[in-house]
């Protein structure tokens, strides 16, 4: 019998075919036709743990990415504001921000390597994936302090001019993601070490590895819209 | 008596496989071990490296070359970020238009919207302000 798909009812599956919401917004997709029809498609209850708390936690990664581009948003603004003082091409030393770069972009394909190795239950390689995305986002950190310590020091701290408060205030807010960052990876570590690869801590990690991938899309806006449009700013 | 699909996801064992039958993929998450699937999520990951290097190495390259158009150098830069914002969105997060993960795909949409609509619409209106308004010094000039 031939049922055209737009006359079943919303959730319900076409015979043989896939289901008439592939997106199946947050719920589970095993329920049978029967259910489906009854109840839509909220049939078979509420999605599994893993799938909220990853969901979640993807939906406030992207809130975060809406907090960065605003602060973009207030450094694209204030840019050309500089109160007499120093501007980017006098400030910035860019062979400080490919190192940067680079250290970051290999921290973020460690913590790759990480999740294949939790993937397969293997401990060891967990932990040493761990401690070399933990070394290089350090490495991260000590360049970019080291270059506030810089820039403050010739007297080109926040407070000089909107440029400089604005150039602080993101940059600065992206390193202190990355020190929260490196904080929950040790815990990461010991819970792994401590507890083993238990559901709820494979969860925590999965969250980790989306903030620290998330963390480097970030940078990859920093170093390109401050640091390297800046050099071709008047 | 408990839920025949397992409403407490701690003490029913399928309710960790149960999106594997068919539901929703997370960005990010790793493939089920099986063969070959380690072999093939390295090259994904050594691909997605090897890309966003290169897309580093342009982007520094084109600040001094004189290939491209002076002015047209920001806009370069610009186009090279958005590029290697998706290699680590398609290489490292994993994140497909495949039907499990319209779900990640579609919320990335709207914060992909909101941050455009947050940057561009500042830096438009802004720029607007500052041309309409009269410049500093004829301000100072105009006091009595």
């Amino acid at each position: 019998m031939s049922t055209s798909t737009d006359a079943l009812p919303p959730g319900a599956l076409p015979q043989g075919g896939r289901p008439v919401d592939p997106s199946h917004l947050g719920h589970r997709n095993d329920a049978t036709a029967a259910e489906r029809e009854y109840t839509g498609a909220g049939a078979g209850g509420p999605a599994p743990k893993r799938i909220v708390v990853g969901y979640g936690f993807w939906i406030f990664i992207l809130s975060d990415v809406i907090l960065f581009a605003t602060l973009f948003a207030t450094y694209a603004v204030l840019a050309g504001n500089r109160a007499g003082g120093p501007g980017p091409h006098a400030l910035f030393d860019l062979r400080n921000t490919a190192e940067e770069t680079v250290l970051l972009l290999f921290s973020s394909f460690a913590c790759g390597m990480a999740s294949l190795a939790v993937a397969r239950r293997n401990l060891l390689w967990t932990q040493v994936t761990l401690l070399i995305t933990g070394l290089l986002g350090a490495g991260f950190l000590v360049l970019e302090s080291g270059e506030f310590a810089r820039m403050v020091s010739r007297g080109a701290g926040p407070t000089h001019s909107a440029f400089l408060s604005a150039f602080f205030t993101l940059v600065g807010c992206h390193g202190l993601h990355v020190t929260a960052g490196l904080l929950w990876l040790g815990t990461m570590m010991a819970q792994f070490w401590a507890k083993g690869f238990r559901q709820n801590i494979r969860h925590r990690f999965l969250c980790f590895t989306l903030f620290w991938h998330a963390l480097d899309i970030i940078w990859v806006g920093i170093f390109s819209l401050v640091y390297l449009i800046g050099e071709v700013l008047p | 008596m408990s839920s025949p699909h397992g409403l407490d996801a701690t003490s029913d064992p399928r309710s960790d496989v149960g999106s594997s039958v068919g539901a929703d993929r997370l960005p990010g998450e790793p493939a089920e071990a099986g063969p070959g699937v380690l072999a093939s999520e390295l090259r994904s990951y050594l691909l997605g490296l090897a890309l966003a290097l290169l897309l580093t190495g342009a982007a520094f390259w084109a600040l001094h070359t004189h290939l491209i158009y002076g002015p047209g150098i920001m806009m370069a830069i610009v186009v090279l970020a958005v590029a290697q914002m998706g290699v680590h969105l398609v290489f490292f997060l994993h994140l497909t238009s495949a039907p499990d993960n319209i779900n990640n795909t579609l919320a990335l949409a709207f914060g992909v919207l909101m941050a455009g609509l947050l940057i561009f619409g500042s830096v438009w209106v802004m720029n607007h302000l500052n041309h309409n308004m009269l410049p500093m010094q004829e301000l100072i000039r105009m006091q009595p």
